[in-house]
């Protein structure tokens, strides 16, 4: 690890500190329950589509709402790709892709996921990639958001029926949220270099750039944790990511969203030290991980460690583990942007995973598997990391002689139910998806490389989907029919169930009655609360993968270190 | 106070040798499924006792040695789970036993009117309902639950509370209630049946005691989802783990796929067994510690409930202060001397026999050195309820004691009045919280006694505890507000009810749970009987009317109103005690990962072996090791389990950092040590 790497990491998380409180006011402010009906503007909105902003909806109507909207979404997005030949805006002519690619990239983008089976410049059409896949980033994010406002809302009110109004709190997330951010983020991204045109392709002589309207889609990408690049190389790409200004912003805005969120929990609860304390776990979780990606990385492959190889860095070298990275972005950069894309569910990369270092590798991976939690998705992360402090609460209400109860409500069997489930879900996707990849040889086929690093590429590809990521290791030729159907169905159950049973538990907490705190009631603000939920996500994460980690990474860095 | 049928040792003889018939006896498939961490090990166990017997018929995944070991092992986890619940149940049961002997079919004598010489039908107990009237009389049991309608007696009403001396009953007033199966020592009481056959106090205190009756609590069934949640997960986990191991053979183009045996021994070893195995008998010790501390709470979920109370409601007397007032001074009118208030005084208490009274003698006898003389042409004048005086007549001198309105209005009839200087120290004694008592020998006030309420040793303590565990406590007292206020500083509690009628008291209850905070009270007599119900834990005194007792969730046959502070820190320790093992047994897994994955994928990436940090002698020895820990660390925790952690009054951050370090860095530790010496062992006697 070099001062360099650390400087870089330094910067990087002061300035997002100081940019998560106001967007964690701004957003509490947004979603403010005494504004529920809407100022003018929105009412056209509503008014267009016979929406009642007023009406409150029970969780059920909610989840209803949200699963239909979604439905909706996939179906749209099936059918503007499978009929993007003969739809306007398609300068390179490109035919339409296959159902299983179509469907899998459908749910893909709807889920919030963003795993591309597909390359975009050669595969999807300009108007497909902003009325299909550019509309379901802003579609996918708000949904996210939407739940969590919700599911925070179970905390926040006392005795209620209802969880708040999907149709408005989409409305308001996209339209305050989302399109602002996104429009300042691609004027941003235009001036560093990142293309925005309709041009067709330019034939350079010896090679073809792509062009198109990048910016716009890229903008997006990185706030709503998307990360669906417009190319195939995404943020690696110079018209995607050109500049290391472009590439510290677009780490910045991954952790924008997700980390103001968690401050806009605490606000919207009543108390500014729940959120803080969230979001202290998250970085308390993330920080050693991404450093420790950064020095693994720096350190290089352990197989070369002892020969006469100079992995020093120095004022003529980088040293370490170059292989696969952007030379304009290097060791710190390329290990950073890993570890955020894959602690967030962005899924963005500007650097081959494949080729990280094997414990370099194990750390996006084991991230993911954490169950995008440690900030994650947008709304989806912090529902996530609720639903994990609902099982530290329980524990740890427990060991100080209460019921437990988590922000003034108790927590009983059935909340219990839907925390499990939230957690289940995603390791039984992993490990049952991965299991089903290595039994079937058209899972296996798709493996290029050999020994653990094989069993590495399928681990990494399910746990991406499972938990709606969405990056790829690479060096997996996923565009195959069982792939693309086995990715979607983990993304689908992994998004959807999920997000129910949430709403699910914020409908009975809502309708339950405030606790007020006494001496005795365990306090989830404090340093103590915030070190066990730490080590309860970890612990999990550890337990449940550990074997399967073992196999892949694990045994591939002691080889690699035994000089095998 | 125990009764003598309980045994206070966890480990009887005589209970453990029932306990370990019982543990075979809860193998059966239907008792195991209550449990799904346990259902898993069962299942868990014939798979791997299958295996051992194919092995003998040559189909061998491993040595048969070691699958007959890690099968027998299984087994002795299921055992040793199956052992703690029964000895936890051992206990209840023996007193049930013993209640239960009490519980004899009897022949009643049915009265259609409450008189001793009525004419009387001889009834058997068990046709007896509701609203019968019976006689029964001295050297008979009580056939039933009831309410005495006529007469006085003494009871015998040890076969339930284990308190030997008698006990009167009485028709009217708050000891009216009386229990079947006790027995009228003296006289003869009329009862009306208050229940029927089946559903009587006797009943209800054997199903609670025999665990019959126990199901399971809101916050079990919250834990049991997690600790299901946790199996599944490590479920997944293992039996995934067979397709990447087959995998990995493949691509690694070395060793042999992970065993079958090997992967049960994993997932019994992660899954939460010693939580799992324990979490029942935890319940019913929690149980099981309330009868011992001789309350009878008639749930689960009121012992749940009592470690979240916030307020606690205590009577000031007998609770907060001593049951009596004594002397503390003696303020003499302006013009007499103390000796000589002190001699008046000391006659006037010669003959009475209340506490209040001697307590005036030994003041006396303390200050000035005062002996007792016997005089002989002593009158002495009773307290009457219509003079509210005492005092004595020695020849011509008429010495009364009496509150300062009777003494005023005895001063007045006889031509004289109450010096304003006696007015007035008898009002400060009122404000300090203390009685005034006004001393006359015919027309003229001596002076004051000074009796104060006495409030009990170290009970300030007790309360400042009760403040740092989160818990507010309430005095509530029929005195004016201004002696409360004064007690009320005095014993440290944080708030109080003056002048407290039922009413008052049920209103207080419903502000402060309209606040959203539990409620604990006890209460004796039928006019607390509402309060009680409204409470969210309610100890009724077993010398409490029937009215109190059905009213209330928990009865305490020693009718302590103390124990209200007991009775929450039981239900605290019943809920940390559960806490504190699902940490511990969490925690253990760790070790375990590092004991078993190097040696179930030796053969496939012998490069894992860096894990094998404890140095484990062999693949075999390893998984063995810890399957023999998992099992036998149940058995070493059966005794925390059945007496509960330790509790501490302390605040909720202070707890849970001390409850983290101890369950939950010592189950990161613990194991590796366990597992390391289990492994030493196994070398050592030549098993590995």
């Amino acid at each position: 690890m070099t001062a360099n790497a650390l400087m870089q990491v330094a910067v990087f998380l002061a300035v997002l500190l100081v940019l998560v409180a106001p967007m964690g006011r701004y957003m509490a402010f947004v979603f403010d329950d005494n504004r529920r009906g809407g100022n003018r503007f929105e009412r056209i909105f509503y008014g267009a589509c016979g929406i009642e902003p007023a009406e409150d909806m029970s969780w059920k109507r909610y989840a209803l709402a949200m699963l239909f909207f979604n439905m909706a979404g996939v179906l749209l997005l099936y059918a503007l790709q499978r009929l993007q030949g003969v739809l306007p805006l398609n300068p390179q002519h490109f035919v339409a892709p296959s159902a299983d690619l179509a469907m899998n990239t459908a749910v893909s983008f709807a889920t919030n996921t963003n795993w591309q089976a597909y390359a975009g410049e050669s595969t999807m059409s300009y108007l497909t990639q902003m009325l299909g896949l550019a509309v379901q980033n802003f579609m996918s994010a708000a949904t996210g958001i939407a739940v969590l406002v919700a599911v925070v809302r179970g905390f926040a009110r006392r005795g209620a029926s209802g969880i708040g109004n999907f149709w408005v709190d989409i409305t308001r997330c996209t339209l305050y949220v989302l399109l602002p951010l996104s429009l300042v983020m691609a004027l941003v991204l235009v001036s560093q270099g990142v293309v925005q045109n309709f041009h067709a392709y330019v034939d350079a002589g010896s090679q073809v750039l792509p062009m198109g309207p990048a910016a716009s889609q890229v903008a997006i990408k990185q706030l709503g944790t998307n990360g669906g690049g417009f190319f195939n190389a995404n943020s690696a790409h110079p018209f995607e990511n050109p500049t290391g200004l472009s590439n510290f912003i677009e780490m910045l805005v991954i952790f924008l969203i997700p980390g103001g969120l968690c401050l806009t929990f605490g606000r919207m609860v009543g108390d500014k030290r729940q959120g803080w304390a969230i979001l202290a776990t998250m970085l308390m979780i993330f920080i050693p991980l991404a450093v420790g990606l950064v020095a693994a990385e720096q350190a290089g492959n352990p197989a070369l460690h002892g020969l006469a190889v100079d992995g020093q860095a120095s004022a003529l070298q980088s040293g370490g583990n170059m292989e696969g990275k952007e030379t304009r972005f290097g060791i710190a950069a390329s290990g950073l942007f890993a570890a955020i894309t894959t602690a967030a569910s962005c899924g963005a990369v500007n650097a081959a995973h494949d080729s990280l270092t094997p414990l370099g590798g194990l750390i996006p991976m084991w991230l993911m598997q954490l169950g995008e939690v440690v900030f994650g998705g947008v709304g989806s992360g912090l529902y996530g990391m609720l639903a994990f402090a609902i099982v530290a609460v329980f524990i740890a209400g427990l060991m100080v002689g209460r019921t437990p109860e988590y922000l003034g409500k108790k927590i009983e069997a059935y909340e219990m139910k839907m925390a499990s489930l939230a957690v289940l879900v995603p390791c039984a996707l992993v490990t049952i998806g991965t299991a089903i990849a290595v039994l079937v040889p058209a899972g296996t086929a798709a493996v290029s490389n050999p020994g653990a690093h094989g069993f590495s590429e399928i681990l990494y590809a399910v746990s991406s989907a499972s938990n709606n990521n969405g990056s790829a290791f690479g060096g997996l030729s996923a565009t195959t029919p069982f792939w693309n159907i086995l990715l979607a169905v983990c993304m689908f159950l992994a998004r959807f169930p999920l997000a129910i049973a949430m709403l699910a538990m914020a409908g009975s907490l809502a309708a339950k009655r405030h606790v007020p705190p006494s001496a005795g009631t365990l306090r989830t603000h404090t340093p103590l609360f915030v070190v066990l939920l730490a080590c309860i996500v970890v612990v999990v994460g550890a337990l449940t993968f550990l074997p399967a980690l073992a196999l892949g990474p694990i045994a591939e860095h002691l080889q690699a270190a035994a000089g095998h | 106070m125990t009764s003598a049928t309980l045994p206070n040792r966890a480990f009887d003889r005589a209970l453990v040798r029932t306990a370990v018939l019982d543990a075979f006896r809860k193998l059966s498939p239907r008792m195991q499924f209550r449990n799904p961490v346990m259902f898993v090990v069962l299942v868990c166990s014939i798979l791997t006792t299958l295996i051992w017997v194919a092995g003998l018929s040559g189909h061998r995944e491993v040595p048969s040695g070691f699958s007959f070991a890690v099968s027998a092992w299984l087994w002795f986890t299921l055992l040793f789970a199956n052992f703690a619940e029964a000895l936890a149940e051992g206990r209840g049961k023996a007193q049930a036993n013993a209640l239960r002997g009490s519980r004899k079919e009897l022949i009643a004598k049915r009265v259609e009117t409450p008189l001793r010489d009525a004419q009387v039908t001889y009834t058997p107990s068990t046709d007896l309902r509701t609203g019968h009237m019976v006689l029964v009389e001295a050297g008979e049991y009580l056939p039933g639950d009831g309410e005495v309608v006529a007469g006085t007696a003494s009871v015998d009403e040890s076969a339930i509370t284990g308190e030997s001396a008698p006990v009167i009953r009485e028709s009217g007033g708050d000891r009216s209630a009386v229990t079947g199966g006790t027995k009228v020592l003296s006289d003869w009481l009329v009862v009306r049946i208050t229940s029927n056959p089946g559903e009587s106090f006797l009943d209800r205190m054997i199903a609670m005691v025999e665990g019959a009756s126990r199901r399971k609590t809101p916050n079990e069934i919250a834990l049991t989802i997690l600790l299901a949640k946790f199996t599944l997960i490590f479920l997944l986990a293992c039996a995934t783990l067979l397709p990447y191991s087959i995998y990995s053979v493949q691509v690694a183009h070395a060793g042999e796929p992970i065993t079958l045996t090997v992967l049960i021994a994993l997932l019994v070893c992660l899954i939460p067994t010693t939580i799992g195995a324990l979490l029942s008998a935890i319940g019913i010790a929690g149980m099981d510690r309330m009868i011992r501390a001789n309350v009878i709470a008639t749930s689960g979920r009121a012992v749940e409930a009592a470690g979240d109370v916030d307020v606690l409601l205590l009577d000031k007397t007998g609770t907060i202060t001593l049951g009596n007032r004594q002397a503390v001074a003696f303020h003499p009118a302006p013009d007499v001397q103390a000796q000589t208030l002190a001699e008046v005084a000391l006659l006037a208490s010669l003959a009475d026999d209340t506490p209040e009274g001697r307590s005036v003698l030994a003041l006396a006898r303390e200050a000035f050195g005062l002996t007792e003389r016997v005089i002989t042409n002593a009158v002495y004048v009773p307290f009457t309820a219509q003079t509210r005086m005492s005092g004595v007549d020695i020849g011509d001198r008429h010495i009364r004691k009496g509150a300062i309105d009777a003494v005023g209005r005895y001063l007045d009839a006889n031509g004289s009045h109450l010096p304003p200087r006696v007015a007035r120290q008898a009002e400060e004694v009122a404000r300090r919280g203390a009685t005034p008592l006004v001393v006359v020998e015919g027309a003229r006030a001596l002076g004051v006694v000074e009796l104060k309420d006495i409030v009990k040793p170290g009970i300030k303590e007790r309360f400042a505890q009760m403040r740092r565990m989160g818990i507010r406590t309430v005095m509530v007292t029929g005195d004016n507000p201004l002696t409360a206020a004064a007690i009320a500083a005095e014993a440290g509690v944080d708030d109080f009810l003056a002048e407290a009628t039922p009413e008052a008291k049920l209103k207080l209850i419903r502000d402060i749970q309209a606040e959203n905070r539990l409620v604990a009270m006890c209460g004796d007599g039928t006019n607390d009987a509402p309060a009680l119900a409204q409470a969210d834990v309610a100890v009724a005194m077993n010398t409490g009317t029937q009215a109190a007792r059905e009213a209330g969730n928990m009865v305490d046959l020693d009718s302590d109103p103390t124990k209200l502070i007991e009775v929450v820190e039981i239900g605290k320790q019943l809920l940390i005690t559960r806490g504190a093992l699902t940490t511990f047994s969490l925690a253990n897994d760790i070790a375990k990962y590092f004991a078993i994955i190097p040696a179930a994928f030796a053969t496939t990436y012998p490069a894992l072996n860096t894990l094998n940090v404890m140095h484990l002698a062999t693949p075999q020895s390893a998984i063995l090791s810890a399957v023999i820990f998992n099992a036998l660390i149940i058995i070493v925790l059966i005794p925390l389990a059945l007496r509960g952690v330790k509790y501490r009054a302390l605040g909720a951050d202070a707890l849970l950092r001390r409850n983290l370090l101890v369950y939950g860095l010592g189950g990161i530790v613990a194991p590796f040590l366990g597992i390391k010496l289990i492994d030493l062992i196994l070398v050592a006697i030549g098993a590995a």
